[in-house]
């Protein structure tokens, strides 16, 4: 695998670029998949709960790519997440870590699989729980695709007061997921 | 939920990210610094003998050490901060000046007589060094957590303890403006021994502050 082939599509995405966005996280699941499956089979662990870890790491993803540094190669930074999200989860789920040879890489290696595993997220309820206003910006902006000055005309907010409202709410969306997952 | 209908749901008008991740961390410890130079000069004040030439360099060998400490570990903490970045830290390099002043202290006591040892190590002011570094440390600290929680550390034992180092170097940087204790052993044991032990705060709260 050429280890850098999705870095510029992670540039564009910094920048605000969509489609490489969408790109970008669809080609990370399918790494991540076949990562956290390979981990979590050989502890009996069942395709829905990696396909959860997988929904959180793109999260994690997504919200810390501002920890990203453009000048070193994008996969050790995505592998750190990975693992850090593995590790967290087993520790969350009293599974012993000497059960998972954590650190005898298989680097992430990506597999073809068509996959329809949905994970144990439930979206809709967890939008369900964010408070009014933040449900209201993530579902215009984020779901509906409304753009933020429509969104912002629409709802009667300004379009700084829709970012962060956005922003706060995909925060809050990112926690919920790591607390509700198989919990 | 299908991992495509998430992806759509985050592909959808995506923010253009800024370059602001390390400067936030960077601008922290310097207000932490500031912070904890303010608060040594307004609560016990400056050393009265400051313009003294000894007692100016002994201020200044105390500066100097702690910035020795201090810079580096603010680079390493910046590191530390990313995922990943704690393959790109030594410890080793952080223990150093502790090691070489803790040698010093030890030269410095085997040419002293030794009835001079407990005035060299137990100065009128060790046990307000003691409380005073950690105690100072703690706005700066909580300063820094936030700013790393802020960002991805995936180590979060060695960001938790090298956030202590630099809360501590910070404290300690504020205390020496006051602190009239002036022996090599006083500055091994009094600010090293406390800026170890704000490190080591540092690494058993890290795990709890730090989680993402």
């Amino acid at each position: 695998m050429d280890k850098d082939q999705l870095k510029p599509f992670m540039l564009k995405s910094l920048r605000g670029d969509d489609a490489a966005h969408r790109e970008l996280l669809a080609r990370l699941s399918r790494h991540l998949r076949a990562y956290y499956r390979g981990k979590l089979s050989r502890i009996g662990r069942s395709a829905t709960e990696a396909e959860d870890l997988v929904q959180e790491a793109l999260m994690a993803i997504h919200m810390r790519r501002h920890t990203y540094d453009p000048a070193e190669p994008l996969m050790p930074w995505i592998y750190a997440i990975a693992r850090y999200k593995l590790i967290d989860h087993l520790r969350h789920t009293r599974a012993s870590m000497t059960d998972v040879p954590i650190d005898d890489v298989d680097p992430i290696g990506e597999e073809d699989d068509a996959s329809g595993v949905e994970s144990s997220i439930d979206l809709g309820r967890l939008m369900e729980g964010l408070p009014e206003k933040m449900r209201t910006a993530v579902k215009a902006v984020k779901l509906d695709g409304l753009s933020v000055s429509e969104t912002a005309a629409k709802f009667g907010m300004s379009e700084s007061s829709v970012k962060v409202s956005v922003h706060r709410g995909l925060k809050a969306l990112a926690a919920m997921i790591g607390r509700e997952k198989t919990s | 939920m299908k991992t495509d209908d998430l992806i759509d749901m985050l592909g959808t008008n995506v923010e253009p990210v800024g370059k602001t991740a390390g400067r936030t961390l960077t601008l922290t410890i310097a207000g932490g610094a500031l912070i904890a130079g303010s608060v040594v000069l307004a609560t016990m004040g400056a050393r009265p003998d400051l313009l003294a030439s000894t007692s100016a360099l002994f201020l200044c060998l105390k500066i100097g050490l702690m910035l020795l400490v201090l810079v580096p570990a603010s680079i390493f903490l910046g590191r530390l901060a990313r995922p990943g970045g704690e393959k790109r830290v030594s410890l080793v390099l952080l223990a150093l000046p502790f090691v070489a002043v803790a040698g010093l202290a030890i030269a410095a006591l085997s040419i002293t007589p030794k009835s001079h040892w407990s005035a060299a190590i137990v100065d009128d002011e060790w046990l307000e060094c003691l409380i005073s570094i950690p105690v100072i440390a703690i706005v700066p600290f909580a300063a820094i957590i936030w700013a790393v929680r802020r960002m991805a550390p995936t180590d979060l034992v060695r960001a938790g303890a090298v956030s202590g180092l630099v809360a501590g170097c910070l404290s300690a940087l504020g205390y020496a403006l006051h602190c009239t204790g002036d022996s090599i052993p006083f500055i091994a044991i009094w600010y090293g021994g406390t800026v170890v032990l704000c490190t080591l705060a540092g690494a058993l709260l890290g795990p709890r502050l730090l989680r993402w």
